[in-house]
């Protein structure tokens, strides 16, 4: 992956800017010691490192204001980072650019149970957010995978989603309110406990902008009242067609379920390996979870029963108590670091429309065989969002190249039948020069105008979401007028 | 007027135009400014995909939401956001088209548990000021891919670009609709009623208020459940002994027409004047009963647990304001708005004479900054000013 060539200028200008970054925050919240910086040279995409010339810390958004004000004035291009989770190389610096973490900022400011917010400081982890009000009976629920140690800045400029999109929606969703950072140091308030925008809809271009707009400090969420219960069954099918018709036909038939997950026999058989689930030998297997009191449950179920036993399952299985509940669920939520224990992986997360499961499936298996690399498949099947999992081996030369060349022919299969290249993990560099695939360049242009608007000197984590080639003239021009 | 029928034809016609365009869907919710080029968009019409089973919806911007509304309802399955029609409080007629409800970001009751308009809406292809055909987002519910100018789009009443076609998540229909109602309680106590409704995990799908006289008679709360049967009646159940605390409440199945009329603001068709306001609902009592009710004589609605207030004046409350009534209506309408600027919140002037409108700035003012930052994008989207000019500020 191509990342620009760092500016001779602002590599020259670090002792200077050190300095004064060093006037405006304490001591410790600076780090410009090149082994304490190597800390922020890479987020969850790891195969890509570049240590940045320093990283900040501030604890306030009076010191993240100040920051970027000295950045702004030095032409030093600022690179924001949650807790530093992504898998697209969100948070991945360049050798001119400095680290600006929020993970001091970590507080809660107001709970709000009539109203049902919460307004925290966005370096904040998504579970502790939760963390926070579960004992009155509420959750927030974006749920990403990693959500033990992503942290809310991160599920904001990224749009995460989680396994329970279904019903609750992603971070855009529950995103009542920011208080944001512009690149020039303006501070500015956007929404607040109150439903909808008045003007035009500033949270929903924000939420999603890859951090390339503005840094957001602090975050008002929608919190929900936890449902009485929930309770999965599992389904296990001789083929990926079946289990794709299963879905459907549950969708249809005006349940709601609130996750549908989906694992491959490759998934499964490393998975029962693993965690020991007792999960039935098939080809795919569906996690289905309802939600609501022990009748409301048993009646759902009962529907959705009844059309799983129309595709003649392998097997059929309904948690009995929680103790049953927690095994279903203990393999798909063990699958990742299950993989990850036999392989190296490339996760993807192209979502394409549920009615081409079966077909993109089976040419995942095609393009497995053709590039030599094995794939497994663990997604949210209900909205469509694939995980493909591509082993690879990073040690073998080459290796990493043909994962990454296989990678984007599935992306790239996405978006032919009619999807698209993320589905919550955002574009990053990983898939920034996948852009042209699902945009035509006028498609490319009138979003990259819209950072003209906020960031007019592109100095906000410029080399992300877009292909370098067409953000060049942009980011050049800005180091010729530096 | 500017009919096109393609997505080609609109981009002509806003490329080829010379001066201001007024736009248009069924030019049924009083967006399209008077000056300007009347540019329809009516005939760009037609749902292009509909796939149950994925719970997704393409449809040319022009396409009346009847149509839509049909199509859905035959394989038991609904927009989420339930869009209101305006067509009764500001008496207007005509047929709303699914692009008028995203240019305005139309939702009703069930926005506080499925979410607005925007919340739904999964993609547009849109013509920019330039007559340049764009799209964003798509047709998969689950889209990170570049920004979401799907959600900018929403709401900005046709002054980015011409929506051409949009697309949406879909829900299931549910069987049966339920309600809870109390009787007779004080704005405090139904803004607290309803609060500890949607407090609860029995998924309250609608919260409405008809705010009562002297400290309560005659006002009503409505709670509203939806799903299976049983699922309806056991919640509703469950619900009266949440509100306990309020009194008795009373459970009935049915009454899918009164929701209807809450939508649609049925009780203020006869108003002169309109205002909507989105706020903080704990903050609404204070607001009514302190900052409002004792210096201006108006009606006002509760919905979305009172984080949405219809605020209304007819002729002789305005009259009784000031002898001027437009003097009157300005009165109201600058109390409203400096509220908002204190509490957090926005009040948008819906439906007003056009003397009030050209002389109030009908949507709450924004941050200095915001400005900045709405001037900056309507440059880049519509460089010659020719898209609405004169609405948003």
């Amino acid at each position: 992956m191509e990342m620009p060539k760092p500016d001779p200028r602002v590599l020259g200008l670090k002792s200077k800017l050190v300095a004064r970054l060093r006037d405006v925050l304490p001591h410790d919240a600076v780090i410009d010691d090149e082994i304490q910086t190597r800390v922020y040279e890479c987020d969850a995409l790891t195969a890509y490192k570049c240590p940045p010339l320093c990283a900040v810390l501030p604890a306030s958004t009076e010191e993240v204001s100040a920051v970027l004000k000295i950045c702004h004035q030095e032409g030093v291009p600022v690179v924001p980072r949650g807790s530093g989770t992504s898998l697209a190389g969100g948070a991945l610096p360049t050798a001119d650019s400095v680290i600006l973490g929020v993970a001091r900022l970590n507080g809660v400011i107001e709970t709000d149970y009539d109203n049902r917010f919460i307004k925290v400081q966005t370096g904040r982890t998504n579970l502790s957010v939760t963390g926070a009000v579960e004992s009155d009976g509420f959750f927030y629920a974006p749920d990403p995978s990693s959500q033990l140690a992503c942290a809310i800045a991160g599920n904001i400029a990224m749009n995460s989603g989680g396994a329970h999109c279904l019903k609750y929606g992603v971070t855009t969703n529950n995103l009542l309110g920011v208080k944001m950072v512009m690149m020039d140091g303006t501070i500015v308030d956007i929404g607040g406990a109150h439903m909808d925008a008045g003007g035009y809809d500033w949270l929903g271009l924000i939420c999603g902008s890859e951090g390339q707009l503005g840094v957001v400090t602090e975050a008002t969420l929608r919190i929900l009242p936890k449902p009485e219960g929930a309770r999965p069954v599992l389904i296990g099918y001789k083929s990926a067609e079946i289990a794709g018709a299963c879905v459907s036909d549950i969708i249809k038939a005006g349940v709601l379920p609130v996750a549908i997950e989906y694992m491959d026999r490759k998934v499964l058989e490393v998975v029962e390996r693993h965690a020991k689930a007792g999960y039935p030998d098939c080809e795919a297997l569906l996690i289905v979870e309802v939600e609501g009191s022990p009748s409301e449950i048993d009646e759902q179920l009962g529907l959705i029963k009844q059309i799983a036993a129309k595709h003649d399952p392998v097997e059929l299985r309904e948690a009995k108590d929680a103790a049953e509940a927690g095994r279903i669920w203990l393999g798909r939520k063990s699958a990742f670091g299950a993989m990850g224990q036999i392989n190296d992986y490339m996760c993807l997360d192209g979502t394409i429309p549920v009615s081409s499961l079966p077909h993109v499936l089976r040419r995942i298996g095609e393009l497995s065989k053709e590039f030599g690399l094995e794939v497994g498949n663990v997604f949210h099947a209900g909205d469509g969002n694939m995980h493909p999992l591509i082993l690879f081996d990073a040690n073998k030369p080459g290796d990493l190249e043909i994962c990454e060349e296989m990678g984007a022919e599935i992306l790239k299969l996405c978006v032919e039948v009619g999807g698209c290249l993320t589905g919550e993990h955002g574009v990053g560099i990983e898939k920034r020069d996948l852009m042209n695939v699902q945009f035509a360049p006028e498609d490319l242009e009138v979003q990259m105008r819209v950072k003209d608007v906020f960031d007019p000197a592109w100095l906000l984590n410029p080399a992300k979401v877009f292909p370098l080639a067409s953000s060049e003239s942009r980011r050049v021009q800005v180091e010729a007028a530096a | 007027m500017i009919e096109p029928t393609t997505e080609l034809e609109l981009s002509e016609a806003v490329r080829d135009a010379v001066g201001p365009l007024s736009i248009r869907g069924g030019n049924t919710r009083g967006m399209a400014p008077a000056a300007g080029d009347p540019l329809s968009v009516a005939r760009v019409s037609g749902i292009s995909l509909y796939e149950p089973g994925a719970l997704t919806i393409v449809a040319g911007a022009g396409t009346p939401l009847s149509e839509i509304e049909d199509a859905l309802k035959q394989e038991g399955q609904m927009l989420p956001f339930e869009p209101m029609d305006h067509r009764p409080m500001l008496g207007t007629d005509g047929t709303p088209t699914i692009g008028g409800v995203v240019a305005a970001n139309v939702s009703g009751p069930r926005r506080l548990r499925a979410g607005g308009c925007r919340d739904s809406l999964i993609g547009v292809r849109f013509v920019d000021g330039r007559g340049v055909a764009l799209k964003n987002g798509g047709r998969v519910m689950k889209n990170v891919t570049g920004y979401d100018l799907v959600k900018l789009l929403s709401g900005s009443y046709g002054t980015l670009g011409v929506l051409s076609e949009v697309s949406f998540k879909l829900l299931p229909k549910h069987d049966a609709t339920g309600v809870v109602s109390l009787h007779g309680l004080s704005l405090s106590d139904g803004v607290a009623a309803m609060a500890a409704a949607l407090g609860s995990p029995y998924e309250v799908s609608g919260a409405a208020m008809t705010p009562g006289v002297d400290d309560g008679a005659g006002s009503v709360v409505r709670l509203r459940l939806e799903g299976f049967e049983n699922s309806v009646a056991y919640r509703g159940a469950q619900l009266q002994g949440v509100l306990k605390k309020f009194g008795a409440a009373d459970m009935a199945m049915g009454g899918e027409e009164d929701w209807r009329a809450v939508r649609d603001v049925d009780a203020f068709a006869d108003k002169t004047c309109i205002w909507k306001i989105a706020i903080k609902a704990s903050d609404v009592p204070q607001m009514l009963e302190t900052g409002i009710w004792p210096n201006f004589g108006c009606d006002a609605l509760l919905d979305w647990g009172g984080g949405l207030i219809w605020v209304g004046c007819d002729e002789a409350q305005l009259a009784a304001i000031s002898d001027d009534p437009i003097e009157g209506a300005a009165r109201l309408h600058a109390a409203l708005q400096s509220y908002m600027q204190v509490v957090g919140g926005h009040a948008t002037l819906v439906k007003g004479p056009v003397a009030l409108k050209s002389r109030v700035p009908v949507f709450q003012p924004e941050a200095t900054p915001l400005v900045g930052l709405a001037t900056g994008l309507r440059a880049q989207f519509d460089p010659r000013g020719i898209l609405n000019p004169g609405i948003m500020g």
